[in-house]
């Protein structure tokens, strides 16, 4: 034996009488070829703040991971072919009829597999609880501020993640070739062929021919379980990596800094919660499944571009581009040379991705407005950001007026109004309701404030009625402890900004562009007397607390 | 670094700049002894009950175990339900009412399976794990001075060695190369489907097209068609059975009605017709469902996927909604053995617009 082996092998030997246990024996073989010590060092106990908000960017994780196993299994009997067939399998009513590959399947998988009906159902419910979790994802990273730096790319990272999730939906509920989903595809048809210019050519080598053709749904097919599935998961851990190399934001409270993090270690308490939050989710979407039908493509029978049923409608989370299209009336121009524009499709068209955008690129625009250069790692309260509050509830309020809309004729029979009248009152309200809805709530976030600084300086209403001698009564205030001053207080508040003065300290003239008259504009807006409370300050309450001995 | 917004680095201990526009940060701050609002700090940590007595630990314990246990037990009944339940037996349950048998045990020994481990890891982390808070400081991203300068020193170093910025040939051929090679990509895209050449403008029907009724497979007769009822047809020729069928059909389905002479307003669209029997394509003009719900009293046709109205008695104009053009119409009569027949294709594109309909 040589020297080297023997050195090798002296840390064993030296470790104590024995061998070390197995466990450790395989985790010093992986060190030596993948270095998990060092990573384990760094983040065996990395800190997670705890927060019930932050559950909901897991409940997105957690149905990622359920969509993908339950679809792995689907793919096992799905034929993803249009090749017609006649059915003749154990469910009875489709005895006969007509079909694509592709729907004969989806009713084998419901009607001959067991247990696939039920993995169709999870995996359209987790579809579903997918999408929800991330509107609610995003809304909370948005109401929070937690997209400020340096988390703007995770951000965007995140807004794909969204309308890839969009794009996935569509796809997968179009595969199975009934006839909603055959309705879904003519209507990304009819979209296509609005295109100006190119969108005849568009549509002939998206379809592989004319509508329907058969080379749709195995195309849809291969984007729906590889081609998007794949760049999702490939932005899910680079979500994950930016979360971990950020840390979490926390909420402001005593301890809680700008500097630090707290909460709890990864191992063992975040992975035991975290973990046993999947299992949790999983359990919840099963047992949905197993008690609500979702989707029963059988209902219907196959697609047929000449049959139809009413209340045809997508899933929820496209029933506002939907409404969109509703509301639109229907504009069409012939131009010079015999073209045809058709607006009534190609503004939805438009209109669809510019709202997403508008949330998309709302953080830049905050930063232009503030200039705000800092890390930020404290989640602010809604209401402490007023004007930000208010713009994410009208957009809200924008995309559930078109949500409506898309659902018009089902609310027409619901409460027996006509769908003219619902659909005037919709295309009103898409103009003039997110205005409305963002005056009240930053009306409301003010109000907000202004109690809190009422708590600050007079503490917090006891219940208590006391009789002074005098006879009045007052109410007893309970003065907050250090702790929840300290909290109603952590929160930055950003001073207007302001032009500089017209001329410099040399007499030169200073030049202001629009857009930096523009910013300031807004910025006052923003940060001015009609967008924020001053919170208190020290001084005002020693005053009042003084002021209160002296009496 | 010529950005004077830009100082970061100025003061990164605590990440905090002295940017002039906000007021300060009121976190990591040192503040004065006296300060009412200062952090006082992280709270100390009070125990709960089972940090401090055994015998609730124990309650918790032997809960955790439970849940563990029920899973283990949903899951042999998963098994279970699997082997011994039929697949087509159809139970009523409330409130679910008639449902898969199969599915739903599946489901809810499943569903409760995983629930349970769960409900249990999580009940194990709040009541047995240490409930005691860290702390771990954050370290700000941006690189020190020192850092950003060796590594804009080693960029510009080897800038240097490749001699990019020199060889202005090279650089300029490099970049010519790289932007068409994708070109070839492109070009393999071409054959995803066939030119649009005329193919939206024309159907299956042509001059002496039987009428077929999609219902009974029969020719249509003029006595078939009666007043206030809708006739769904296509043209003969047709099989269900044909590989493009489907293609056929999306272009070529009609609806036929009977109106009073009199009640047909537009006397182009009587002509069309033969005693007031109309045949309209029933493929929405807006993007393509059938519009085959028939108000027999108003004589509306209304497409049930965006609610396009079309007014048959008036050449198919657009009532309500978002379709952009009227139904084309397909002229017909009736042959010498009392049967309708097409005159023609449809003189206009069926279906959705698109660019160069016109
Ligand atoms: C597939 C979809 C998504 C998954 C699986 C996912 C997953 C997660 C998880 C597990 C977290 C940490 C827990 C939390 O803060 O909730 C997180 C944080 C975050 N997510 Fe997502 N997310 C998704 C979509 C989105 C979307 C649509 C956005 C915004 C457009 C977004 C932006 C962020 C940001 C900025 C953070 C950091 C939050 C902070 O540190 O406070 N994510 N995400
Ligand atoms: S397809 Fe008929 S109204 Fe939209």
């Amino acid at each position: 034996m040589s020297t080297a082996t023997k050195t090798a092998e002296a840390p064993e030997a030296s470790s104590s009488r024995g061998k070390a246990p197995a466990g450790e024996r395989i985790a010093d073989w992986a060190d030596g070829r993948l270095g998990i010590y060092s990573l384990a060092k760094a983040n065996l106990r990395k800190i997670f703040p705890d927060h019930w908000s932050f559950l909901l960017g897991e409940v997105c994780l957690y149905a990622f991971i359920i969509l993908i196993a339950t679809g792995v299994y689907l793919t096992l009997f799905f034929v993803p072919s249009m090749a017609e067939v006649e059915y003749h399998g154990s469910y009875g009513p489709m005895n006969g009829v007509l079909m694509s590959e592709a729907y004969a399947s989806t009713l084998d998988i419901s009607f001959e597999v067991r247990g696939g009906l039920l993995v169709r159902q999870i995996h359209h419910w987790a579809a579903l609880i997918f999408v929800v979790g991330i509107f609610m994802h995003m809304m909370r990273v948005f109401f929070t501020g937690a997209f400020r730096k340096p988390r703007e790319i995770n951000w965007v990272f995140g807004f794909l993640l969204f309308v890839l999730a969009l794009v996935t939906g569509l796809t997968g509920y179009s595969l199975p070739d009934d006839l909603l989903s055959g309705v879904g595809i003519r209507f990304m048809e009819g979209a296509i062929l609005s295109v100006p210019i190119v969108g005849t050519y568009l549509q002939m080598f998206v379809f592989g021919g004319e509508f329907p053709g058969t080379d749709i749904i195995p195309r849809f097919f291969i984007a729906h379980v590889l081609l998007l599935p794949g760049i999702m998961a490939a932005l899910v851990v680079a979500h994950l990596i930016l979360i971990v190399y950020h840390k979490h934001t926390h909420y402001a409270g005593p301890g809680r800094k700008n500097t630090n993090v707290v909460g709890y270690p990864l191992f063992p308490v975040y992975m035991a919660k975290a973990g046993g939050f999947f299992f949790l989710v999983f359990g919840v979407i099963t047992i949905i499944a197993a008690t609500t039908t979702i989707n029963g493509v059988w209902v219907l029978g196959p697609y047929r571009p000449d049959q139809i049923t009413s209340n045809a409608q997508p899933d929820w989370y496209l029933g506002f581009s939907e409404g969109l299209v509703r509301m639109m009336p229907g504009w069409e121009w012939v131009i010079p040379g015999g073209y045809t524009l058709n607006f009534g499709l190609l503004v939805p068209l438009a209109v669809f991705p510019t709202m997403l955008m508008v949330i998309a690129l709302y953080p830049f625009f905050e930063n232009w407005v503030t200039k705000d250069r800092r890390e930020h790692h404290i989640a602010e309260r809604p209401r402490n950001a007023p004007t930000r509050t208010a713009f994410g509830v009208a957009w809200i309020s924008w995309y559930l007026v078109a949500l409506v809309a898309g659902g018009n004729d089902v609310i027409a029979l619901k409460f027996d109004l006509s769908i003219n009248t619902i659909t005037w009152i919709c295309r009103v309200s898409f103009f003039v309701l997110p205005v409305l809805v963002f005056w009240a709530t930053r009306r409301v976030c003010l109000g907000l404030q202004r109690r809190d600084k009422e708590k600050v300086l007079h503490g917090r209403e006891s219940g208590v009625i006391k009789k002074l001698p005098h006879g009045e009564f007052i109410e007893v205030h309970e003065p907050l402890s250090r702790e929840q001053l300290h909290t109603l207080t952590a929160h930055d508040q950003y001073r207007p900004a302001e032009l500089p003065p017209a001329t410099d300290e040399n007499g030169v003239r200073n030049k202001v562009g629009l857009i930096e008259k523009l910013r300031v504009k807004v910025s006052r807006g923003y940060f001015g007397e009609s967008g924020q409370i001053a919170k208190p300050t020290a001084e005002e309450y020693r005053e009042i607390t003084e002021g209160h001995g002296h009496h | 670094m010529s950005n004077p917004d830009d100082n970061d680095s100025r003061n990164t201990d605590n990440n905090v700049s002295d940017e002039h526009l906000p007021s300060e940060q009121g976190h990591g701050e040192v503040a004065p002894a006296d300060d009412p609002f200062a952090d006082p700090g992280l709270p100390p940590h009070e125990h709960r009950r089972q940090d401090i007595d055994e015998r609730a630990a124990k309650r918790s314990e032997r809960t955790v175990a439970l849940l563990f246990t029920v899973s283990m037990l949903a899951t042999i009944g998963f098994i279970a339900s699997y082997v011994a339940i039929p697949i087509d037996k159809i139970v009523y349950i409330w409130p679910f009412g008639h449902i898969s048998g199969l599915n739903f045990a599946l489901g809810l020994t499943l569903g409760l399976a995983l629930f349970c481990i769960g409900a249990g890891a999580v009940h194990w982390a709040r009541t047995l794990m240490s409930d005691e808070e860290m702390v771990d400081e954050r370290h700000p991203i941006q690189a020190a001075p020192e850092v950003k300068a060796q590594v804009l020193a080693d960029f510009a170093a080897g800038t240097k060695e490749s001699q990019f910025g020199r060889r202005k040939l090279v650089r300029t051929t490099l970049f010519g190369a790289l932007a068409l090679v994708p070109l070839s990509g492109v070009v393999l895209l071409r054959d995803l489907g066939p030119l649009p050449g005329d193919k939206l403008r024309h159907s299956k029907w042509k001059a002496g097209s039987l009428i077929i009724n999609e219902n009974t497979m029969q020719p249509l007769r003029p006595e078939d068609i009666t007043v206030g009822s809708l006739t769904q047809a296509m043209p003969e020729g047709l099989d269900p059975h044909d590989h493009d069928f489907l293609v056929e059909i999306a272009k070529a389905a009609v609806m036929l009605v009977r109106l009073e002479p009199k009640d047909i307003k537009d006397p182009k669209s009587a002509e069309w017709g033969h005693e007031g029997i109309l045949c309209f394509s029933k493929i929405c003009t807006h993007i393509g469902c059938p519009a085959t719900l028939y108000e027999q009293q108003t004589h509306h046709a209304l497409c049930p996927c965006h609610q396009s109205t079309f007014d048959l008695a008036d050449g198919a104009r657009v009532l309500f909604g978002p379709a952009g053009h009227p139904l084309p119409q397909l002229r017909i009569t009736v042959n010498d053995d009392g049967y309708l027949e097409a005159l023609g294709d449809f003189e206009e594109p069926p279906g959705p617009s698109f660019w160069e309909r016109g």
